[in-house]
């Protein structure tokens, strides 16, 4: 199936779970990492029960904290 | 305000915008817009403003210019080392335009002093560099319903995002809670491209300006990430919904403002 991880269009097996596309796309420090999956935020508690279906939209959302 | 001669040359680029124009440009000329942060946001963030006519600038900043600081901090020059950076900001914003009205702030912001500091100003650059400045900045703002925006960069990469009063989620809508003492990498431990600090503190400038001659799309609702490498801008959509926001939302449990453990970047 096919969906969208930051913009971008990419092939991923079906039923992959949330978690699994985190390790796939190396998402650093996940635990502080936003999620959300058609514009809708994923719950910290709700991200290990979470599948992906074809034609979602993932986001990952960084803390960026440097401005100095 | 009617412009002088001298001004109508000094901004006829922005006066021949037909977004701009004179009335635009007066209401840049009476805007106060506040920055917190003269590092690598503020600095040229408080540059383009300065010269763009904003009347007012207030920038609050507690440190001294350091040599590791003039790698992106253009503000600031040699010269200036172990000066207040508030007071070297002034300098540079009184050379490049005498109609800006500069107020300095030598000061960290904290729960105690935020409030009153912002409650003057029209629009907040938040140009801090730690999670507990952001998220101070970010509920006081909701607090005092004033529109702000919030930017990070580390290494090759940066992001912002505007909050306007009931236009939109903000900080916390997204990040809920700053991440633990070095849970997550702050400037000094991952370096910065000094450039970086050009862009999006230029794009900070860009919010701001837009929100006062009130023209275009601001960053609400939106948080833009770039990264220097690829050479990509990426607008990520934010979920619409905010009401269950401890800040912002219709219930919100935050109604104080909290002075979180400083785990800032250490970063002069
Ligand atoms: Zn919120």
């Amino acid at each position: 199936m096919f969906i969208t991880v930051g913009g971008e269009r990419k092939e991923v097996k079906d039923g992959i779970t949330l978690p699994e596309l985190i390790e796939l796309e190396k998402v650093e420090t996940p635990e502080y990492v936003t999620v959300s999956i058609n514009e809708e935020f994923i719950a910290k508690e709700q991200i290990a029960a979470t599948v992906i279906k074809d034609g979602d939209n993932i986001e990952f959302l960084y803390f960026m904290g440097g401005g100095q | 305000m009617p412009l002088t001669d001298e001004q109508i040359e000094r901004y006829s680029r922005h006066i021949i915008l037909k977004e701009v124009g004179a009335k635009g440009q007066n209401k840049l000329l009476k805007a106060k817009v506040l920055i917190i942060g003269a590092g690598g946001l503020g600095a040229p963030a408080a540059m383009y403003l300065a010269a763009a006519g904003v009347g007012t600038i207030g920038i609050a900043d507690a440190d001294e210019v350091d040599l590791s600081n003039l790698q992106r901090q253009i503000i600031h020059g040699t010269a200036d080392v172990g000066k207040a950076k508030v007071k070297s900001a002034r300098e540079t914003i009184n050379q490049m335009n005498p109609d800006v009205t500069v107020n300095t702030y030598r000061t960290f912001v904290s729960s105690e002093n935020i409030r009153e500091l912002i409650r003057d100003y029209d629009f907040i650059i938040d140009g801090t560099d730690n999670f507990p400045a952001k998220f101070l900045i970010n509920d006081a703002c909701v607090m005092e319903k004033k529109p702000f925006s919030h930017a990070g960069i580390i290494r090759f990469k940066g992001q912002l995002m505007t909050y306007v009063p009931g236009e939109g989620p903000c900080y916390r809508c997204v990040f809920k809670n700053p991440p633990p003492k070095d849970a997550v990498p702050t400037c000094k431990q991952a370096g910065v491209i000094g450039a970086m600090g050009g862009v999006i503190g230029s794009l900070q400038a860009m919010e701001a300006i837009k929100y006062i001659i009130g023209k275009g799309q601001l960053l609400t609702g939106s948080l833009l990430t770039y990264d220097a490498l690829t050479m990509e801008f990426h607008k990520i959509k934010l979920p619409k919904d905010t009401h269950n926001c401890p800040v912002c939302g219709e219930h919100p449990t935050i109604t104080e403002l909290i002075d979180y453990e400083q785990a800032e970047c250490d970063m002069k």
